[in-house]
């Protein structure tokens, strides 16, 4: 890459800001800060103007794929557009700029909000209360898990297994682990979806609860769910919902009603907040009645349309956050919600569903459909018969980047070979999927007549095929001056 | 209809004749009936973006915020300046609206930005390493701690100092379910009670953790109590807040081997406490330790330097159980604010701003001790923040400044009880000298008030 970093540009004596000045009388360093405190050195901060650094950064920018320029077909990832009133929301001074020790009458308005919010997705989830402290997904999961384990030594009860199964994804049994419990793995039957029999036999009193994502990873609605539930309630256990693939469900049907006791939401996935390059997410939960004496703390409190916020919850697992969660992007979800309205939600989960169906249909011809059926909001293909020519899922992948589009997710599920995951969202439009499958059919067709194009891809992208081994064996994770390196 | 949804009338029937079947309801064939909802949610809306606006407008406008109300709040959440070329760079699509980069060959720019960050941390805290960031400051002492705990085999974790008690929350959420004890200096005089983490540094502690400036305000220097605790087998954690690093004694030349912070400061508004920015930096003993991403140097088939995310064997969705970490996200976005920050500022720029913090808090504080009815809590040195001892509960005077349009500080009987009268002030280099004066007037005609009383 011809871009230089931002520390490579660097010369003492440039600056692309200024600071106010001190108007109070200058006491100095020295006074005011002990000899034996201080620093001593200077960090080596990049010294540039401001035109170059908007354009070093801007020159960076252009090298990322994103939502605004094309499609990102990321099973399980939810890559949908990101509404631009959203952000206009969220940086209302009267939002962004306030602070969380402010006095409670301050905030009145910030608390509304998040009431709000709160209220809806007790709405979309069918489960009456609501945290929206956690940052992200595996925060929201991982507090659930304390909840499992504080709700059953309340009752005296020191269970410790969590079944998970074999298709989830890797947070979970991490953060089982982290809560101080133990994963205990439940396999897929032969369609995909949860094996009834497997899962009686590893059900029991040491079951804590079962993490289940549904619709699955492979995109397959639990049929079974109902079942799944009874099997888990009547060993005493709890069923989580992982909501990653809510956008599948909201609106048409309700995860309380299938038995879920507790679930986190995605609101960057299911409620369009954008991604961020990798985050700040947020990852609220939805829990029974009964568990809501432990949901964390501070509680969001109204009383007469006053609002305040309650630390005094003795059976809370406590703070996730150092504050109340990320409430920019909860302001942006809730302006998300109220654009969609109740009929927009429903239309939002019909045509995710749709688009799915769609692309999977167009596509069983030319790659292998690992479950017959409709699917949910995703699907996965195999590229086993690609792989017989010498192709990997991989390879496709990249190869998909020459052509705008983004990679689905490869390798995942687990259980899958050659696994290419698949989840347009309701966003594509459905001129985008004609194009994408017609991209899949060459590639595929690259396969048969040319398959080292493919093997070799990408051709056209900013790198190609980075070291990764490389990166790893010669670990450098941070510049450093020239004379300073090896 | 609705603006997000690209669906022309007819294309339904049209992609249901191509999926082979002839109504939607045949695609929720498996999911039953008693699961469905009938008929529509109760949710608000659908509402245009006028109709949002107006609403959202009106519930923003009954909170109090910068810059028609003078504010001194901090503990743990600071406001400095934020240049407007970070908003315009970190706004850009191509940032905004991208995903996580497991395609390195599409997401140069995130992944170039995001080990600059990592430099950036790196330099500021002394440290060799730093990752690419957690969720929040909070969270990210807590990951130092499952390392910690990890790493020694043992299940004690030692606070000396005043820590936030955000924090120590966050720290026993966090390791409730991992049989650990933590044990909690009461730090009387505003700062670490040596005598007291002499009676409880033992070889049978794990972590220990040391907060500078610490949560009333206290710059401290745990060099002595590093090097005792590493000699007896604990894994050292330093606290940090990142402006006061450009002053005083980095984490690094106090010999801790990890060190964590709050970064949303750099660049970030404070948005209600979030997002936030949980900065994580280790010596190099750690690297494969780190909890979390991390961004690393390589070359493509080209042999064109680039960056991918590195070490991956550390994460949950490869290690699953055994990973160093659940985390699944960093705060890109609000690390390339800081890099953004960082870069804008620079060196100097960045001092500038830790010496007006300085020098504002210690005006304010002088003013304030010799108005009468207030004195400074602790005699501890202090960067930007210390704490206020008032003549009357600190809640009174909140209250009575609020009155007068003035968020004084945190009143910290919030959090203990015994702190009911100390007010936790906090300066920046936004604030003028009318805004400090304003700030002793304010006070100083509340304390009256009380006289009279």
């Amino acid at each position: 890459m011809s871009e230089k970093l931002i520390f490579e540009s660097s010369r003492p004596g440039v600056r692309g800001a200024v600071v106010p000045p001190l108007d109070v009388p200058a006491r100095g360093m020295e006074a005011l800060v002990p000899a034996g405190l201080r620093r001593e050195d200077v960090p080596r901060l990049p010294e540039v103007s401001e035109p170059e650094v908007v354009r070093h950064f801007t020159n960076l920018s252009v090298l990322n794929h994103h939502v605004d320029r094309d499609m990102y077909p990321l099973g399980s990832c939810t890559m949908k557009y990101n509404p631009k009133i959203n952000d206009r929301m969220a940086g209302l001074s009267g939002f962004s700029e306030i602070h969380p020790l402010a006095p409670v009458s301050g905030v009145q308005g910030a608390l509304a909000l998040l009431k709000e919010l709160e209220r809806a997705l007790q709405v979309i989830t069918g489960l009456p209360a609501v945290s929206l402290q956690p940052s992200a997904g595996a925060q929201g999961e991982f507090t659930c898990m304390l909840l499992a384990r504080a709700y059953h030594r309340d009752r005296g009860e020191t269970r410790d297994e969590v079944v998970i199964p074999d298709s989830a994804h890797g947070t979970n049994p991490a953060s089982v682990r982290f809560a101080g419990m133990k994963a205990v793995e439940v396999k897929s039957g032969a369609r995909g979806r949860v094996d009834l029999d497997a899962l009686r036999k590893v059900a029991g009193p040491r079951t804590a609860a079962m993490m289940l994502t549904n619709p699955n990873t492979l995109g397959i609605f639990e049929t079974e769910i109902g079942d799944i539930a009874s099997i888990i309630h009547e060993a005493g256990g709890l069923l989580y919902l992982d909501g990653a693939n809510m956008n599948a469900l909201a609106g048409i049907a309700l995860p309380g009603v299938m038995g879920f006791d507790m679930m986190h939401l995605n609101l960057h996935k299911t409620f369009s907040t954008p991604h961020g390059g990798g985050g700040p997410g947020a990852g609220p939960i939805a829990v029974r009645e009964d568990l809501r004496p432990y949901l964390p703390v501070p509680r969001i409190v109204e009383e007469d349309g006053v609002y305040r916020l309650d630390h005094d919850c003795p059976k809370s697992v406590g703070r996730v956050h150092g504050f109340y969660g990320n409430f920019g992007v909860l302001v942006r979800a809730a302006t998300y919600i109220r654009s969609l309205g109740a009929a927009g939600i429903r239309e939002m989960s019909r045509n995710a569903i749709l688009n799915a169906n769609y692309l999977m249909a167009r596509l069983r011809d030319t790659y292998e459909v690992k479950m017959p059926g409709p699917c949910m909001h995703e699907f996965v293909l195999s590229a086993r018969s690609q792989k017989k020519r010498g192709v990997r899922a991989a390879d496709i992948s990249k190869r998909l980047l020459d052509f705008g589009f983004h990679s689905p997710t490869t390798y995942f599920p687990l259980i899958v070979e050659e696994a290419l995951m698949i989840e347009p969202t309701e966003s594509e439009s459905k001129d985008t999927l004609d194009r994408f499958v017609d991209v899949m059919k060459t590639i595929a067709r690259e396969v048969e007549e040319s398959p080292e194009t493919v093997q070799q891809a990408p051709h056209r992208t900013p790198i190609q095929r980075p070291d990764e081994a490389r990166a790893a064996r010669k670990l450098r994770v941070r510049w450093t001056p020239d004379d300073e390196r090896d | 209809m609705f603006p997000y949804i690209p669906r022309g009338e007819g294309e339904e029937a049209t992609m249901l004749d191509a999926i082979g079947v002839g109504s939607f309801e045949d695609l929720l064939a498996p999911l039953p009936q008693a699961f469905r909802v009938s008929g529509l949610l109760a949710l608000p809306g659908p509402q245009s973006e006028h109709e949002i606006a107006h609403d959202l407008a009106r519930m923003a406008g009954r909170n109090k915020c910068h810059p028609d109300t003078l504010a001194f709040l901090g503990a743990g959440c600071y406001d400095h300046m934020v240049p407007a070329a970070i908003d315009h760079v970190a706004y850009r699509s191509e940032f905004y609206t991208a995903y996580t980069p497991y395609q390195a060959e599409v997401g140069q720019g995130t992944l170039t930005a995001i080990f600059e960050f990592q430099t950036v941390m790196a330099e500021l805290t002394g440290m060799d390493l730093a990752n690419a960031s957690l969720y929040d400051g909070a969270s990210a002492l807590a990951e130092a701690a499952w390392l910690g705990l990890g790493a020694t085999g043992r299940n004690k974790i030692l606070v000396a100092g005043p820590l936030h008690p955000n924090y120590r929350h966050v720290l026993a959420t966090y390791t409730q379910g991992l049989d650990v004890e933590i044990l909690v200096d009461p730090a009387p005089a505003g700062v670490t009670d040596a005598a007291w983490v002499e009676r409880h540094l033992d070889d049978t502690v794990g972590v220990v953790v040391g907060s500078s400036p610490n949560f009333l305000g206290g710059v401290e220097d745990f060099t002595a109590l590093f090097a005792e605790a590493k000699k007896r087998g604990a894994v050292t954690v330093s606290v940090f807040q990142p402006h006061a690093l450009m002053l005083y004694k980095t984490p690094g030349a106090m010999g801790a081997d990890l060190a964590v912070g709050e970064g949303r400061s750099l660049g970030t508004p404070p948005s209600f406490g979030g997002p936030a920015l949980g900065l994580f930096a280790v010596t190099g003993a750690y690297v494969r330790s780190i909890p979390g991403r991390l961004i690393g140097e390589t070359v493509d088939r080209q042999g064109k330097r680039c960056y991918v995310m590195t070490l991956r064997t550390r994460e949950q969705d490869i290690r699953r159980a055994k990973a160093t970490s659940n985390i699944c996200t960093n705060q890109s976005l609000l690390a390339l604010r800081a890099t953004l920050y960082a870069s804008l500022l620079g060196p100097r720029g960045m001092r500038e701003v830790a010496e007006r913090c300085v020098e504002n808090a210690h005006y304010a504080a002088d003013r304030l001790s010799a108005a009468g009815g207030f004195r400074l809590a602790f005699e501890a040195p202090f960067f930007q923040e210390f704490a206020l001892e008032c003549p009357r509960p600190a809640r009174e005077v909140v209250a009575a400044a609020e009155s007068r349009g003035v968020l004084a500080g945190v009143d910290l009987g919030r959090f203990r009880p015994e702190w009911e009268r100390l007010l936790l002030v906090c300066c920046n280099e936004k604030h003028r000298r009318r805004d400090l004066d304003t700030l002793v007037d304010v006070l100083s005609a509340g304390a009256g008030e009380v006289a009279r009383v």
